[in-house]
C-alpha cells in the first residue's frame, strides 16, 4: 500500500528536484511531467538529475498552456504511467513542481492508509461555487472555447459573446453533471482506473476538449461517476485570490503552514529558503497526527482579497482612490457637524464635550483657521489648522481628520460663514450626524454692535448661504443624518432635540441630561428680526419669532412658587 | 479619453523618447559594468550631485534588498562620490557636466539609461535620499515583490515620498557616512495629505506633509508633489514623464484602485532634512537648476532661517512599513 506522487512541472525546476527527492527518500514512486515549453535542454539537465533515482519516471510531454485541455492530457498520460508501472500503489497524489510537502511522507501514508477508499478531490456543481472568474460558471460546459484567454483575449471574448448571441449551446454527454474544483486531488487507483479505462473516455476527451479550464472539472466530473467515498476538499492547500490566481507562500508564512497541519501546500515561492530548508530537512521526531485545518491561512487570505476589493473605508491615499460613489464609506466613522448651535447657548462647545466626553472642536471650516479643540494648532496626524492649506483640498482635509481620529468620535461646528464647499460632502456621508438650528446665525448679528446697514447686508448673504445649504442637506442623495429644525422651532423646548443627539454620540450611558447648555440672552430678538423686516429683508430661517414678548425659555426663568427651600 | 487626446500623449512619449536619445550625449561612461546585467536583474537607476556622504548607506540599503544592479548619473560632484562610484563593483556610472534643469531634472537621462540597459527589467528610480518600502520589506526581498507583480500582470508600482524628519534643529545632529539617516531623521506626518487627479495623465496629485505645513501655507498649489511610481517593469518604449510623477503611456499611472479597493503600493522614505540641508538648500538656489525656478527651495531657505524644527506634537515616529501600513500611507493590498 502506498501513494504514488504525479508531479506537474513547468518552471523552477530546481525546485522541483529537490521535491522529488524528497518524496523519492520515503519511497513514493514519482511520475514526473515536464511542460513541452520548457527547453529540451533544460528538460534535459532536469532529468540527468533525477534520471538515477527508480522511483522516479518521466511521462509523455504535453504542451500545458493555462486552462487548456493540455494539462488534463499530461495528468492522464502521467497517471497511466503511474498506475501500470507501480501495482502497489493505492492512492495517486497530484502535486506541482511548486507544491511543498509540510508534515512528513510517512504521516500522508498512514493518512491514507486509514482512509483506503476514499477519494480526496474538491467537486462541487457549478451552482453553488463562487470561485468562477470572468462570468463563465455554467457556461464553461455548454460553450465552445476555441481561443487562449490569456493570448487571444479579444477573440476569447468576442467568440464568448457570439455564442451568447445566438443562443448556441452544447450539449453535454448523457450520464455526467459538471462539477468543479481544485485541479489538485488523490484519488484511489479504483476511480482513477475507472476514469482512465472506461470505454467511453474517448468521448469524454472530445467534449471536455473544448471545455474552458478542464483542469478544474474533468477528473472532478468524471470522479463521481465512479466513486464510492468523496470527500469534497483538496489535501493541497492552495488558496486564490480575486484574479483567480494561486497565492504564494514565502519564508514568512512558515509558523503560519506548520500550523496549518497541511499536507501538502501551492505554491510555494522559489526563492523561499526557510520554507525549503524546513519543510524538506530532517522532520524525525515530529509526531503529529492532526486533521489538516487550513482555518488561520483562510483568513489571512480572505482578508487579503477584501483589502484588494473592498479595502478600508474612509481611506484615500495612493492607491486607493475611489470614484465618486465607489468609496465604500465616504469617512471612517462617525461624527457630528453641529450647525446654529454655538450661536445659540453660551459655551456649548465645552457643555458639549463634558456631556458626551467626545472631541468638540469650534468651527473647523471657519475661514480664519480650523478651530481645533483646545486651541491645538496642530491635531492628529499633524493635520494643520492653517486655512490655505485646508481650503486647497476641505474634502481630504475632512477625510484626513476623520480618518487620523478614527475610534474616537469627532464633533464640529458648522455655519454659513465657513467654507461652503464642505456641505455637500458631509450631506452625502452616512457616518454625519447633522444638526442644524436655521438662522441660528443671526444671534451673534443681534447681539454685535455694529451699524445696522452692515448687520442687514451681512444677514442677508448668510441666509442665502444658508437657505442653498439646507438644500443641500434635503437633496435625495443625501445620505447623511440630518435633523433641521428653525430657531423658534428650537428654543420651544431645547433639552428634547439635545437629549436625542447626545443619547446617539452615545458615549456615555444614556441618562437625563444633568446640566443644560446656558441660552443666550434673547430678549429683544424678535424686534430685531423685525428691524431687519423693516428694512426690506426677509429672514425667514429662523421660523415664527414673536416681536414681544421675549421668548419663554429666556434667562429669567419664573421662579417655582411651590419649591419648598430649605 | 477621445482618440485626439491619445495621439497626442503618444507624440509626446515619442518627443520624450527622441529627447532622451539626443541627451545620451551628455552622459559620459566612467565605469560601465551594465555586460554584468543579467537578464533577470532588478536594476536601480538614479542621479545624484555631492551625495557622498549618503551613497555607502544607499548602495547598501538596496543591495540588501536584493537589487543587482545600480546605473547612476553623477551630475558633476565636487566631493568625490564619482571615484567612490566608480570603485563599486555592481555599479555602472556616467559623468555629465550638463544642465540638470535642461535635462528636464535628470529625467531624460533616467529615460535613456532605461530605454538603453532597462528594457524588460524590473528598474526602481530613487534618489539618493530617498528608501524605498513595500509591503513585507523587512521579510521579503524585492524580487519577492517582482516576481508578484509579474505573476498578477501588474507593470508599475507606486510609492508615495513620505518626508522624514528629526525633532528639533534639522543640523543639530550630524550625518556621518554610512549612518542610517532614520537614526536621526526618525519622524514623519502621519496624516495631513492631499489627494486629486490628474485628469489628462490618470495619475494621482498628492501634497501635504511637513513642506506644506512648515513652507507652503500660503501657496499651497505650489507645494511638491509627493506622489511616484518608482517601480517599473521597464519597456523601451516608456518615458517617465515629470520626474518619476508621471509616466506614459498613461496606463502606468494607474496605481490606485478606483472602485474602493486599495492596490499594493510602497513609501519612499525621504531622509533630505539632515544636517546636509540647509547647505544644499543655499547651494541650489545659487544654482537655479531645480524645478519651478527653485520656488521650493526659496521657500525653504526663508522658512528655515525663522524655524527650523519641523517635528509637532502630532509627528509620528517611524518604526515600520506596517506601521505605515496601518496609518494608511501604504497597502497591502492582496499580496499576503
Amino acid at each position: 500500500m502506498s501513494v504514488g506522487i504525479v508531479m506537474l512541472v513547468h518552471t523552477a525546476l530546481g525546485r522541483a528536484v529537490q521535491v522529488a527527492r524528497h518524496w523519492a527518500r520515503a519511497g513514493c514512486p514519482i511520475v514526473i511531467h515536464v511542460d513541452k515549453k520548457v527547453p529540451t535542454q533544460a528538460f534535459e539537465a532536469f532529468r540527468e538529475q533525477l534520471i538515477d533515482d527508480p522511483l522516479i519516471r518521466f511521462s509523455k510531454r504535453h504542451r500545458c498552456e493555462w486552462g487548456s485541455w493540455g494539462l488534463v492530457a499530461a495528468t492522464q498520460d502521467a497517471c497511466e504511467l503511474m498506475l501500470a508501472a507501480n501495482k502497489d500503489v493505492r492512492h495517486v497524489y497530484l502535486a506541482s513542481g511548486s507544491c511543498l510537502p509540510l508534515r512528513p511522507v510517512e504521516e500522508l501514508k498512514d493518512y491514507l492508509a486509514s482512509r483506503s477508499n476514499v477519494d480526496f478531490i474538491e467537486s462541487a456543481t457549478t451552482a453553488d461555487v463562487p470561485w468562477t472568474v470572468g462570468g463563465l460558471d455554467e457556461e464553461r460546459f455548454t460553450m465552445w472555447f476555441p481561443f487562449s484567454w490569456r493570448n487571444q483575449r479579444y477573440l476569447f471574448d468576442k467568440f464568448v459573446e457570439f455564442q451568447r448571441r445566438l443562443g448556441l449551446e452544447r450539449r453535454i454527454p448523457d450520464g455526467i453533471t459538471p462539477h468543479m474544483g481544485s485541479q489538485w486531488w488523490c484519488l484511489t487507483r479504483q476511480t482513477l482506473s475507472a476514469i482512465l479505462q472506461d470505454p467511453r473516455r474517448p468521448k469524454y476527451d472530445r467534449y471536455f476538449k473544448s471545455v474552458w479550464i478542464p483542469d478544474e472539472s474533468y477528473f472532478q466530473t468524471l470522479a463521481r461517476l465512479y466513486s464510492t467515498n468523496i470527500e469534497s476538499r483538496s489535501l493541497t492547500l492552495s488558496k486564490f485570490d480575486f484574479q483567480g490566481k494561486p497565492h504564494i507562500f514565502y519564508d514568512d508564512h512558515l509558523k503560519l503552514l506548520r500550523r496549518s497541519d497541511c499536507f501538502v501546500a501551492r505554491k510555494i515561492w522559489p526563492h523561499a529558503e526557510r520554507l525549503y530548508d524546513a519543510f524538506l530537512g530532517d522532520r524525525t521526531g515530529e509526531a503529529n497526527r492532526m486533521e489538516p485545518n487550513p482555518g488561520k491561512i483562510d483568513r489571512i487570505f480572505a482578508k487579503a482579497v477584501e483589502r484588494r476589493t473592498r479595502g478600508r473605508a474612509g481611506l484615500y491615499m495612493q492607491s486607493r482612490w475611489p470614484n465618486y460613489g465607489w468609496e465604500n464609506g465616504v469617512s471612517a466613522g462617525k461624527y457630528s457637524v453641529f450647525q446654529g448651535f454655538a450661536e445659540l447657548f453660551t459655551e456649548f462647545e465645552p457643555w458639549l464635550s463634558r456631556a458626551t466626553g467626545v472631541q468638540v472642536h469650534g468651527h473647523i471650516f471657519a475661514p480664519d483657521r480650523a478651530h481645533f479643540a483646545g486651541g491645538q494648532r496642530v491635531l492628529n496626524g499633524a493635520l494643520s489648522d492653517n486655512a490655505a492649506l485646508r481650503d486647497y483640498n476641505p474634502r481630504s482635509f475632512l477625510t484626513n481628520l476623520i480618518w487620523n481620529t478614527r475610534g474616537e468620535r469627532q464633533c464640529f461646528q458648522y455655519g454659513p460663514h465657513d467654507n461652503p464647499k464642505i456641505n455637500w460632502h458631509f450631506a452625502r456621508d452616512p457616518n454625519a450626524q447633522i444638526s442644524v438650528i436655521s438662522g441660528a446665525w443671526a444671534v451673534p448679528l443681534f447681539k454685535s454692535n455694529r451699524d445696522f446697514a452692515d448687520l442687514r447686508t451681512e444677514a442677508a448673504a448668510l441666509q442665502k448661504i444658508e437657505a442653498r445649504m439646507l438644500d443641500e442637506l434635503r437633496h435625495p442623495d443625501a445620505k447623511a443624518q440630518t435633523r433641521i429644525w428653525t430657531m423658534a422651532e428650537f428654543i420651544e423646548a431645547p433639552m428634547e432635540p439635545l437629549q436625542l443627539l447626545i443619547d446617539e454620540i452615545g458615549q456615555k450611558p444614556s441618562r437625563r441630561l444633568a446640566e443644560a447648555p446656558r441660552l443666550e440672552d434673547l430678549t429683544g430678538f424678535g424686534q430685531f428680526l423685525q428691524n431687519l423686516k423693516n428694512q426690506g429683508m426677509h429672514p425667514h430661517l429662523m421660523g415664527d419669532f414673536p416681536v414681544e414678548p421675549a421668548p419663554r425659555h429666556g434667562q429669567r426663568p419664573a421662579r417655582k412658587p411651590y419649591l419648598v427651600k430649605k | 479619453m477621445g482618440v485626439w487626446q491619445s495621439y497626442r500623449l503618444r507624440l509626446q512619449r515619442r518627443r520624450w523618447r527622441i529627447r532622451a536619445f539626443r541627451k545620451r550625449r551628455d552622459l559620459r561612461a566612467i565605469a560601465n559594468r551594465t555586460d554584468q546585467i543579467k537578464p533577470s536583474d532588478i536594476l536601480v537607476v538614479s542621479t545624484a550631485r555631492n551625495e557622498g556622504v549618503r551613497l555607502p548607506y544607499f548602495l547598501n540599503y538596496y543591495r540588501e534588498m536584493g537589487v543587482d544592479h545600480f546605473l547612476i548619473v553623477d551630475n558633476d560632484s565636487t566631493d568625490g562620490s564619482l571615484d567612490y562610484l566608480a570603485k563599486q563593483p555592481d555599479v555602472s556610472v556616467w559623468t555629465t557636466r550638463a544642465s540638470y534643469k535642461r535635462a528636464r531634472f535628470g529625467v531624460d537621462w533616467m529615460n535613456w539609461l532605461q530605454m538603453k540597459y532597462g528594457h524588460d527589467h524590473w528598474c526602481l528610480v530613487v534618489d539618493p535620499d530617498e528608501l524605498f518600502l513595500y509591503p513585507f520589506c523587512d521579510t521579503r526581498p524585492i524580487r519577492a515583490l517582482t516576481d508578484w507583480l509579474d505573476a498578477s500582470s501588474i507593470k508599475s508600482f507606486g510609492a508615495m515620498l513620505l518626508d522624514m524628519y528629526p525633532k528639533g534643529r534639522i543640523d543639530s545632529e550630524p550625518y556621518l557616512p554610512g549612518r542610517n539617516p532614520l537614526d536621526i531623521a526618525a519622524w514623519f506626518d502621519a496624516g495631513n495629505y492631499t489627494i486629486s487627479k490628474n485628469p489628462k495623465y490618470g495619475n494621482l496629485w498628492i501634497q501635504g506633509g511637513p513642506r506644506a505645513r512648515m513652507f507652503f501655507t500660503d501657496e499651497p498649489e505650489r507645494a511638491p508633489a509627493l506622489n511616484k511610481i518608482p517601480l517599473v517593469k521597464w519597456n523601451r518604449r516608456y518615458a517617465y514623464h515629470s520626474s518619476t510623477h508621471t509616466l506614459l503611456p498613461r496606463g502606468l499611472n494607474l496605481v490606485y484602485d478606483e472602485w474602493g479597493g486599495e492596490k499594493a503600493s510602497g513609501v519612499l522614505l525621504h531622509t533630505k532634512f539632515l544636517d546636509t540641508f540647509s547647505h544644499k538648500a543655499q547651494e541650489e538656489l545659487e544654482r537655479r537648476q531645480h524645478y519651478g525656478g527653485s520656488k521650493e527651495y526659496l521657500a525653504y531657505a526663508s522658512g528655515l532661517k525663522e524655524n527650523p524644527d519641523l517635528w509637532c506634537k502630532w509627528s509620528e515616529k517611524y518604526i515600520n512599513w506596517r506601521q505605515l501600513e496601518i496609518l494608511g500611507l501604504m497597502s497591502k493590498g492582496n499580496w499576503a
